[in-house]
């Protein structure tokens, strides 16, 4: 018998729908953001720990929390990277541009970090330590999900 | 090996959609009324198992949505992924292995997901996938070939039915509590043939959390010990076209290595209730004659012997089963549960007298491919 | 009173970018069937087996139930154990407590992946938390980078620091036949001139994308010391899991989770100087920056101390601490398998079963697994058995 040829079978692009549920406390984040463009945490009576976005529980203390905290939308960047090489977004199925920077943010007066994109892709140009703001959408264009908050630009004087 | 027990449970109630709750808004709801139920802090609880579904929850490493909300911020972990009958069986081995105490906590939105996309996706990608088999349809080919081997009737099936969501009016976690004839069964819309509406149990969404802890923790719990006298699983061939799927071999070699460790000689007798997966009305009665129940071909007879009935010498599943609630990985954890209760005393209003010794029962795969069977008793 | 457990075979695949000649369930039989060979078994002996694989990368459902045929689970107790990068450690300590336990004698434990069939980046972005992390959330190399950029900056290492690290896994791969970049190695200029993916993690800096399966066989004392001639014991076992949301992670530390599972481990081990009682560490590191970064969690140097810990040559091999003498997670990277690996990489090295890559005289080893939102588990095995 010769060799056979090595076969493959290709699934061609799957969509799987998923309808996730936000809850209570992430509900109220988009809420703020849509009416007030503003963020919300949430302290831990326990540690005292405040973190963006709000959610039910302190994981570190076990506890349930409900003191709401607002923040404005100014943060500092602690740690970003510039991504350049393509991949498709699997809640989109379509590639996403690049390239563009992932980074971690520290909210002014929250305790943990926020991760979303800044619109600066020149390494040169980018320092862990800079100023960042939040640039919303346009409020009627506004969805009720993280991509209501467009992009953090940095602060230069 | 030492002796452990069940020693707490809790579960949410089963609903078509939780739209307010997330998965980690649940699986904190029964870790902390779990703890409550046993009088335990976290403190008490040395290790945490948890079960889910990447498939179910959209996400790979779907553990990852909920070990905080289980207390495992600075603990032992892992996960298991399949029914919460065999990370039941995991978290117990864990004890066994040397840790005072296990939490297990299995959660599932069945409405956040495309079901028959999710079930699809367990079949061979390459020779089965494209045909579209799942869940419904292959319960279906199962059907089949029970009821062609041994002349099950449409009508002994609906008898489950009819029994199982009328003993969920007793259940206050079930989903779907009915008033049911075996005529509304057979009259319910045909979904793949001979499978009827009614036949077939809904989609679910929930979560549940027991905790199983050694003699010490027994002592420092607040509830009566569930004592955990046998366990075993086993799968068979993948392959449906390679399995007998009138013949639950797996199964029967799951029960049998339970009831052996269990030291029960007579099932039949021995067994005071018992809480099986009944995804489709037809599995109880095949189930059953793989637990040694009945005599292969048997489970129809038995049903409408009216045995497995809530005043049968027999009850099966009493809490209304999978036909009344099935959040997928969660139910079979919820049989466990629901023996755990009877064994307790604790079953309110759908209560059995007298169980000293329970069997609860899970599945993972197309048409049962694998079990995990438990025996659960009073001392 | 749990019983003692020991690793009495191992078993792996040649480890590739792409086995075409292979579908999922015959690549597992390939490590199956080795791993039994290594300690004289056949699968009738197995008495129960563990798989683990990360879903959505083959995006097959119920693994457990459709391996059967090669993992060799048909009429035996198998199930399926998964945590995402950390699944072949917790797979590892399932079959551990499968043994520990009393229920099982000879346990298997099973790690897969092949990478080849999925949209590796992709199926991995699906981690992140649908609502509030995926939409910025690039997979595991820009959130690797993160670590990386705040590490340099709070102690001024540099790409050069971490690119001797690539050189150290890529070096000691040539002695590991098993190895994916076995037969490519790579000097420290090209690692440094390899292209940029997400600063400063270049291509020579992250690990491949493999098809590979791995299988370990656990064995209960009384009948471990019967099928081996030096058993790998297992000393201590520790995960921490310990975050849902990226966020919640801050990089200007170090890696928490590791320093908790470690300190545990050590104590139940009765390790008191890292560096000094080990004589070998297989340890996930899936970029060159942890190799110096993670180091330090673990305790073999203080912090800031990576680089020069390093560069002292102290985990090459002949050194104080020879560092994956496999090649690491930076030579093969069969996701599912790659924690695995460490496991019976280090079991190997206790056993004397290492060839070109065994370090002299080895007493003890310590394993780690890494993944999901900056977890980590550790596992430790020595040559006698635990009292």
């Amino acid at each position: 018998m010769s060799t056979p040829e090595l076969l493959t079978i290709t699934s061609s692009d799957v969509g799987a729908p998923y309808e996730w549920s936000i809850g209570i406390y992430g509900s109220k984040f988009f809420q703020e953001i849509r009416e007030r463009q503003r963020f919300v945490g949430i302290r831990c009576p326990q540690c005292g720990k405040v973190r963006v976005p709000p959610r039910r529980l302190c994981g570190v203390c076990f506890r349930e929390m409900d003191e709401l905290v607002y923040l404005p939308p100014t943060g500092t960047i602690t740690a970003f990277s510039i991504v350049n090489y393509p991949f498709i977004d699997p809640a989109t199925g379509i590639e996403r541009p690049v390239p563009y920077t992932y980074g971690y943010i520290q909210l002014d007066g929250a305790d943990n970090i926020f991760s979303h994109i800044i619109n600066e892709t020149d390494e040169n140009k980018i320092k862990v330590g800079m100023r960042v703001r939040a640039v919303f959408k346009d409020v009627n264009e506004m969805e009720g999900n993280i991509q209501d908050i467009r992009y953090f630009e940095i602060e230069r004087d | 090996m030492e002796k452990i027990a069940i020693v707490g449970t809790a579960q949410t109630k089963y609903e078509r959609r939780k739209k307010d709750q997330t998965y980690y808004d649940m699986v904190y709801e029964v870790t902390t009324a779990a703890l409550s139920d046993a009088g335990l802090t976290l403190a008490d609880i040395d290790n945490v198992i948890t079960v889910s579904n990447d498939f179910f929850d959209g996400r790979t490493i779907s553990s990852m949505a909920v070990g905080e909300a289980a207390g495992a911020h600075d603990k032992n972990i892992s996960t298991v992924e399949g029914d919460g009958t065999f990370g039941a069986f995991y978290g117990a081995m864990r004890v066994w292995g040397g840790y005072r105490s296990t939490l297990v906590v299995a959660h599932s939105k069945g409405s956040e997901g495309n079901s028959k996309f999710i079930s699809n996706a367990m079949f061979d990608p390459i020779y089965h996938r494209p045909l579209g088999l799942d869940a419904i349809s292959s319960a279906a080919l199962q059907a089949n070939a029970y009821m062609t081997r041994y002349g099950i009737t449409e009508e002994q099936c609906a008898l489950v039915s009819v029994k199982n969501h009328g003993n969920a009016k007793k259940n206050p976690y079930a989903q779907l509590p009915l008033d049911l004839t075996v005529d509304d069964v057979m009259r319910s819309p045909k979904i793949a043939d001979p499978l009827k509406r009614l036949d077939c149990s809904p989609v679910s969404d929930g979560a549940a959390a027991i905790i199983i802890g050694n003699e010490e923790i027994v002592r420092k719990a607040k509830s009566k010990p569930v004592w955990i006298k046998g366990v075993a699983h086993c799968a068979e061939e993948y392959f449906l076209g390679d399995r007998d799927l009138a013949n639950p071999k797996a199964l029967r070699d799951a029960a049998q290595r339970a009831y052996l460790m269990a030291g029960i000689v007579n099932p039949r007798n021995e067994i005071d209730v018992a809480e099986i997966y009944d995804a489709f009305s037809y599995m109880e009665p095949l189930w059953l004659e793989g637990l040694g129940m009945c005599e292969p071909g048997a489970g129809g007879v038995l049903t409408e012997s009216g045995a497995t009935g809530m005043h049968g010498d027999l009850p099966v599943n009493p809490s209304g089963g999978v036909l009344s609630a099935h959040a997928v990985l969660v139910a079979g954890l919820a049989r466990l549960i629901e023996s755990s209760l009877q064994v307790r005393g604790e079953a309110g209003s759908h209560q059995i007298d007298g169980v000293k010794t329970a069997l609860a029962h899970g599945i993972n795969g197309a048409c049962g491919q694998s079990h995990c069977v438990w025996i659960l008793g009073a001392e | 009173m749990a019983r003692r457990v020991a690793i009495i075979g191992t078993g792996q695949t040649h480890h590739r970018s792409r086995r075409l000649d292979v579908n999922g369930r015959e690549m597992i039989h390939e490590a199956v069937t080795r791993a039994l060979a290594d300690c004289e078994l056949t699968m009738r002996d197995i008495d129960a087996i563990v798989i683990g694989n990360m879903d959505h990368f083959e995006a097959i459902n119920a693994v457990d139930t459709w391996s059967v045929e090669g993992s060799g689970g048909v009429m035996k107790p198998i199930m399926k154990v998964t945590t995402g990068g950390t699944t072949g450690t917790s797979v590892a300590i399932a079959a551990y407590y499968h043994v520990a336990s009393g229920m099982f004698d000879r346990v298997l434990a099973i790690g897969w992946e092949k990478n080849s069939e999925s949209d590796t980046t992709g199926a991995i972005v699906t981690c992140s938390d649908p609502i509030w992390d995926r939409y910025s959330y690039s997979g595991a190399i820009p959130s690797l980078a993160t670590e990386a950029s705040a590490y340099m900056e709070k102690f001024g290492a540099t790409q050069r620091d971490a690119a001797r690290v690539a050189l150290r896994e890529r070096t000691h791969a040539q002695n590991n036949p098993y190895a994916h970049m076995h037969g490519r190695p790579l000097t420290l200029d090209e690692i440094l001139d390899s292209p940029m993916l997400a600063y400063p993690i270049k291509l020579g800096d992250i690990c491949p994308r493999t098809d590979g399966a791995a299988a370990v066989v656990f064995a209960a004392e009384g009948v471990a010391e019967k099928l081996a001639p030096r058993p790998a014991w297992v000393k201590a076992n520790s995960v921490r899991h310990t975050n849902t949301w990226f966020g919640d992670v801050d990089q200007r530390t170090g890696l928490e989770s590791l320093e908790r599972a470690s300190r545990e481990a050590y104590a139940a081990a009765g390790i008191k100087n890292p560096a000094e009682d080990f004589d070998v560490a297989e340890l996930y590191l899936p970029y060159s920056y942890a190799g110096l970064k993670w180091i330090e969690a673990l305790g073999f140097c203080p912090p800031g101390g990576g680089p020069q810990f390093i560069w002292d040559g102290h985990t090459d091999m002949g050194g104080k601490i020879s560092v994956n003498p496999s090649g690491g997670v930076m030579s093969t990277n069969c996701i599912g398998a790659t924690a695995l690996l460490r496991v019976a990489e280090a079991a190997i090295q206790v056993m004397g079963k290492g060839e070109a890559r065994q370090v002299p005289d080895v007493k003890t080893a310590l394993a780690t697994g890494f993944g999901g939102c900056w977890w980590s588990d550790v596992f430790i095995l020595g040559k006698d058995k635990p009292a």
